[in-house]
């Protein structure tokens, strides 16, 4: 059984992995969505670990909504991604700058 | 396994009760009014805030009271950050009606995501936990982004929805990562539980660090112990409390040295994760002020969304960030205050300097106010960061200013606005003053105040959050941001000129409902009128966090 | 008490905002502001009856906090005592008069419901100076009547010598408020407190004994320091030498607000600031020689100049000047009471000679030099005697109302001088010898406006007739008060208890503390009539009616024979001593040289080199630094984790 710091740093990781495919990424919007799936399932990692080793439900708890929450999230997402895909006929990351300075 | 008795407590949470019940209906009587009856959808919306505000106007707490078991607080300054939220709101959909009108987006849809908006502010208002604040939180920025995203046709619209979408979600998952952390060491959710165990764990880091510097001052073992017993404070508890009790039942020195180091090293780690979880939800909080270097979605976002949008986000939600801070910063995590304030200090330093100073080379207003936005957040930081009373009030003055002049300056820019015309460059405000002198001097009263010109308003929210930041001692940061300001003046007053004394190139008379037309000269006169007398206001901020 | 308060000072201002910035029709203008007046006077008839009659105890609150700062608080307050009911009752009531006045006056005037709201707005202030319980609200009121004072002074903004006296009434105040407004800040500096009742209290429980080092190595009285700046405002605001210079230029504007403001209320608000701080002015007997020294040469010398100007609004002006000598004066003998007391007198029949002089204007067409008058008794018979009965008034005849005010004034400097105070001496005779002047200038106007050769052209003659009752009828009404008020006042004001509580005198100063006899009212009256006749002032002022009816009336050829043999000292007086000239040269010339060096230096150098070049910079960085924003939804993401790193790197790790 590994322990509390296996845990952690599994979710570290995955943290880590989720951010910089954010930004390393350049082509297409949906692995951004993907990445932040990723990362939301790093923190419940997290919280599920601790929560176990705490011995202390309401972190499980919290996952459950966070869970929800992300599906939300993620259905709005895509709704926004629909949206932008009809203006323009793409979900390439560096065609959306037209706002800046 | 004991079942914990449940305090539901739910008169407490009455407001919300009814808005969301309301927000519902809404939703269903919207879907089956027909075409021509749609105008009920607004009324009703409008009627629910005054519903809404009136009920916590009745059952405004006059103390600190928690309800669905200990995960909701009612408390005078959220009461009143409430109230403040649903006027915000009200004011800023008379503004919007007409807009959305011309751009054919006036929807049943977007009201009900503003009363839903206006939920999850109300609830990260009275979050008394870690999981109502992430609730509170998400229900906000969901039903913003849809918002924006809600005028399919425009491009940037949906830009701007979907760089706020994914900034956004990447500040709530280190929102999340930060609590996790905070969840893992004190093993709860509950924020005044939370405090009690950080302000544990910050005062066992003290005497750690403390025994710490003895043991490698000192290296006789004898002696040490005595040094040791000198450092451990009277009743103390935690980690303390077990190196106490190693001293007093120790015969040996040497062992009992040896028993204490993991005990201190267990503390140093928690503390070390402490200060990760820290910010981490510092960092989630900063976003949705928009602080530097959290800031990036605001410019695009204000520029992109359509300005009603824009006029709503700007506004309310801000005064609900506030209380977000307020709520983790000052009632979760007050042990590790020492920590906050310095983030704090910096991330102000770079707000005040980059929003005044970017501001300057725009040319679009919405996006120039969105600079001038994060150079206000800037200052917002400074009453919280003094960690007294006396400067939270002043930032909750600060935040309550800021949200009314914000929504006088994007009622101005809606008012000039008509279909297929966005009124948001600056050289649409040329030569105002001819086209209407009443709108110009309204125009005037708020650039005025967000330059912090005196008699207005504005004035007296930078100079009530100067006076805390030098009475807790930090004379140089309030030098830095009146320096700040005064760079910052430059572009509100650029708008002045612009309107007074250059020709008007747009000539089309400038036409408005006459509900926007009081609303928007009352928002301006407000801002005046408590310039005169900002005694008012300030009375009722520092009542709400219960100085006299 | 508290909301009748409210409503005396807010009714006149509700006026001023209904006729100022609405577009409301003539007749209403007027009617709504004199009905805002007239319920402030019959309400603070009420107030002054409540406080002195009634038995009401002192009224002191504080309605509105304004702001905190630090220990500090400013606030809205009103203090009500004897004083300020007094004071309240005679603005208000002259006040009124006015205002009905006007409607004759400004018949024609195409800024008709402009004035009206100028004069509310007025009143509104001058409430809010006088009913003040604190240092802050006296300076907001201060301010206030200055403003509307300059606004009233060049109502007639067309022309251009109003603008001139109207800027230079704002600047000679601007001295005045200066030293003001640093004697309030001495004040808070010394007591740490801005209410009355508080530094009051204080002053007078002995914590006053500091001493502010102004110039290192001198080490000056902190309560001098104090009384002297406040009396530098009260300088202004009242016109003392040498900051009188504004006020004879005041009278460019419309008659009753010469009146009103520039006799009557207005100027006496410094009389009334120092009888308000008499238990701080008691404590400085070098401030109260300095005051005494001022008033002295105010009275004495400004009353000179009133004998030789020809415009008949000027006489009446320098004469208010040399009024307002007197009661500071009196202050200066720390007879507070007198000071008041004369104050009040002379806002009756000063009102009264004032617009008498208008209705002699309104009947003239608008021609204000005496030189074209003459015999205007048979054509204006109520003015005449209204005037006759202000300028008897004036001179102090025995029995009037001036005659009480003045003697105590006398007498009071009389016992100053006994008490050797500084400078004493020569306020005694000052104002000893100022009887005798007010006399002679009074009846020169007299005699060269009533009577005489008929000197107006032909044009004018026909059209004469008196002028209509709106006008007429403030003159009785204000008549009546300047021949009995001092009559029935003196008793209780000078002699009496009516000021206990409110102006505080040390037994040592007290003018008139040996008078305080048991005998009845009316037998002290005639006493003090009786006692008048045998002393030097009667015989001084019927000695200067005896000169001015020689001169005008019996030798009309004299005045120009005598001129001819004194030109120079003549010319002197022409010239005002010079202030005018002096003060153009030196302070007006003077500032716009040094302006012109400063803008050579600093402007064109320090400005348009060094700030415009750091604005240009901060632009220029400004254009550079928005190119961080690049719109790419990575780069914002990488901003963020920079972010995070940093914090993470120098708060956790660090």
């Amino acid at each position: 059984m590994p322990g509390l710091n296996e845990f952690l740093i599994l979710s570290a990781v995955l943290f880590c992995l989720s951010i910089a495919g954010i930004f390393l990424n350049r082509k297409n919007l949906l692995i951004i969505l993907m990445c932040i799936e990723l990362m939301l399932l790093s923190v419940n990692t997290n919280f599920i670990a601790f929560s176990y080793f705490n011995a202390d439900i309401a972190g499980q708890v919290f996952v459950f909504f966070i869970l929800t929450v992300a599906a939300a999230e993620t259905a709005i997402g895509l709704a926004i991604l629909v949206v932008l895909f009809r203006g323009k006929n793409t979900i390439n990351v560096e065609d959306f700058d037209t706002l800046k300075g | 396994m004991e079942i914990a008795t449940l305090n539901l407590n739910m008169l407490g949470l009455l407001p919300e009760i009814v808005l969301l019940t309301m927000a519902c209906l809404i939703l269903v009587i919207d879907a089956y009014l027909p075409k021509h009856q749609r105008y009920l959808t607004y009324q009703l919306t409008q009627g629910t805030l005054i519903g809404t505000a009136l009920l916590i106007f009745a059952s405004f707490p006059e103390q600190r009271v928690l309800a669905m078991n200990d995960m909701f607080i009612s408390d005078p300054m959220g009461a009143v950050l409430k109230l403040f939220i649903v006027l915000m709101v009200f004011f800023a959909f008379i503004y919007s009606r007409e807009y959305l009108r011309d751009r054919n987006i006036l929807k049943g849809e977007y009201f009900v995501l503003g009363l839903f908006a206006v939920l999850g502010m109300m609830i990260m208002v009275s979050a008394h936990s870690l999981l109502t604040v992430y609730l509170g939180l998400e229900l906000l920025s969901l039903s913003l982004y849809t918002m924006i995203a809600m005028h399919h046709k425009s491009q940037t619209a949906s830009e701007a929805a979907m760089k706020y979408f994914v900034l956004g979600a990447i500040a709530s998952g280190m929102l999340l990562y930060g609590m996790s952390m905070l969840y893992g060491v004190t093993g709860t959710l509950d924020l005044t539980r939370l405090a009690q165990t950080i302000n544990q764990i910050a005062n066992d880091h003290t005497v750690s660090v403390a025994i710490l510097e003895k043991i490698s001052e000192i290296k006789n073992d004898n002696i040490a112990v005595i040094a040791i017993g000198q450092q451990i404070t009277e009743n103390a508890g935690g980690a303390t409390a077990a190196i106490a009790q190693i001293l007093s039942e120790n015969t040996d020195n040497t062992a009992a040295i040896a028993a204490i180091k993991p005990i201190i090293d267990q503390t140093m780690q928690s503390y070390t994760i402490l200060l990760f979880g820290l910010v981490f939800v510092i960092i989630g909080v900063a976003f949705k002020l928009g602080a530097v270097p959290f800031h990036v979605w605001i410019p695009d976002v204000y520029q992109g969304a359509p300005t009603a949008v824009t006029l709503f986000i700007a506004s309310a939600p801000k005064i609900a960030a506030f209380a977000m801070l307020m709520r983790l910063l000052v009632d979760g995590l007050q042990g590790l205050q020492v920590d906050w304030q310095n983030i704090l200090i910096l991330l102000s330093i770079l707000s005040m300097a980059t929003g005044n100073i970017i501001a300057i080379a725009q040319t679009n207003i919405k996006r120039m106010l969105a600079y001038s936005t994060i150079a206000h957040v800037g200052y917002l930081m400074l009453g919280v960061l003094t960690g007294t009373q006396e400067g939270y009030a002043a930032s909750m003055f600060y935040v309550v200013v800021y949200a009314l002049m914000t929504l006088g300056a994007f009622g101005m820019i809606i008012l000039l606005s008509r279909a297929g015309f966005e009124a948001d460059q600056l050289d649409d405000f040329k030569g105002l003053n001819e086209r209407n002198s009443w709108y110009a001097a309204l125009m005037l009263i708020v650039m005025l105040s967000m330059a912090g010109m005196p008699p207005m308003i504005g004035f007296w929210a930078k100079w009530s959050v100067l006076a805390q930041v030098i009475d807790a001692g930090f004379i140089w940061l309030a030098i830095v941001a009146v320096m700040f300001a005064i760079i910052g003046a430059f572009y509100y007053l650029r708008i002045i000129k612009l309107m007074y004394f250059e020709k008007a190139e747009d000539k089309t008379p400038i036409e408005a409902n006459i509900d926007m037309r009081i609303a928007l000269s009352a928002n301006a006169l407000i801002i005046l009128l408590l310039g005169i007398m900002p005694q008012t206001l300030m009375v009722v901020c520092l009542g709400a966090l219960g100085v006299s | 008490m508290q909301n009748v308060a409210l409503i005396i000072v807010l009714a006149p201002l509700v006026g001023a905002i209904i006729a100022g910035l609405f577009p409301v029709s003539r007749r209403f203008a007027h009617r709504v502001t004199i009905s805002a007046v007239g319920l402030s006077f019959f309400l603070s008839l009420y107030v002054f009856y409540q406080i002195v009659f009634g038995g009401h105890e002192i009224f002191n609150e504080t309605l509105y906090t304004w702001l905190v700062a630090g220990n500090i608080s400013l606030e809205i307050g009103f203090m009500i005592d004897s004083l300020t009911a007094l004071m309240m009752v005679v603005v208000t009531f002259v006040s009124w008069m006015v205002h009905i006045y006007t409607i004759g006056y400004m018949r024609d005037d195409p800024g008709y419901q402009r004035f009206f709201s100028y004069i509310n707005l007025f009143t509104f202030s001058m409430l809010m100076l006088v009913m003040s319980n604190n240092f802050v609200q006296l300076f907001f009121g201060w301010e206030a009547v200055g403003l509307v004072s300059y606004l009233l002074i060049g109502f007639w903004y067309t022309r251009e010598t109003a603008i001139y006296a109207n800027l230079k009434a704002f600047l000679v105040n601007r001295v005045g408020d200066f030293g003001f407004i640093l004697g309030i800040a001495a004040v808070l500096m010394t007591f740490n407190s801005l209410s009355y009742t508080e530094v009051f209290g204080l002053a007078q429980a002995g914590n006053y004994e500091q001493t502010i080092s102004i110039f290192s190595g001198t080490e000056w009285s902190a309560m001098t320091v104090i009384c002297i700046l406040l009396f530098i405002g009260a300088m202004g605001k009242s016109a003392q030498f040498p900051l009188h210079v504004w006020l004879p230029d005041s009278m460019e504007g419309p008659t009753p607000i010469s009146a009103l403001i520039h006799a009557a209320t207005m100027v006496t608000a410094g009389i009334f600031m120092v009888a308000r701080m008499s238990p701080l002015f008691e404590l400085s007997e070098t401030a109260l020689s300095f005051v005494l020294v001022i008033g002295a040469i105010t009275a004495f010398f400004m009353g000179i100049l009133a004998i030789v100007q020809n415009d008949i609004k000027r006489v009446v002006a320098y004469s208010t000047l040399s009024q307002l000598g007197y009661m500071t004066v009196a202050l200066g003998a720390s007879a507070y009471a007198a000071g008041i007391f004369h104050l009040m007198t002379h806002a009756f029949f000063k009102a009264l000679l004032f617009l008498g002089a208008g209705s002699v204007i309104i009947a003239m067409h608008h021609e204000q030099d005496m030189r074209k008058m003459g015999g205007l008794k048979k054509y204006l018979p109520i003015t005449y005697w209204t005037m006759l009965i202000g300028s008897l008034a004036l001179i102090g005849f025995p029995g009037f109302a001036g005659f009480f005010s003045k003697d105590a004034i006398i007498e009071a400097a009389h016992h100053a001088y006994e008490a050797e105070r500084a400078g004493a001496f020569f306020a005694y005779y000052a104002v000893l010898l100022g009887v005798f002047i007010t006399a002679l200038y009074t009846f020169r106007m007299f005699f060269l406006t009533f009577h005489g050769k008929e000197r107006m052209d032909e044009h004018t003659r026909e059209h004469l007739h008196e002028t209509p009752s709106v006008v007429t009828g403030p003159l009785i009404a204000l008549a009546i008060p300047s021949i009995f008020i001092g009559m029935f006042t003196i008793s209780p004001l000078l002699f009496g208890h009516y000021f206990d509580g409110a102006i505080f005198v040390e037994a040592a100063h007290n003018a008139f503390a040996g008078h305080e006899s048991h005998s009845s009212v009316a037998w002290m009256i005639i006493s003090f009539i009786g006692h008048g006749l045998l002393q030097p002032p009667f015989w001084l002022a019927l000695f200067g009616f005896g000169t001015a009816y020689y001169f005008y009336m019996i030798r009309p050829d004299l005045p120009g024979e005598i001129v001819k043999n004194i030109e120079v000292p003549y010319k002197i007086l022409l010239d005002k001593y010079g202030f005018d000239r002096f003060n153009d040269w030196f302070f007006a010339g003077g500032a716009r040289r040094v302006g012109d060096k400063f803008w050579k230096m600093g402007d064109i150098k320090t400005i348009d080199g060094l700030i415009n070049g750091t604005a240009n910079t901060i632009g220029w960085f400004s254009s550079v630094a928005r190119n961080v924003q690049t719109g790419m939804l990575y780069h914002y993401a990488f901003a963020m984790i920079i972010g995070l790193a940093v914090l993470l790197g120098t708060f956790v790790i660090l």
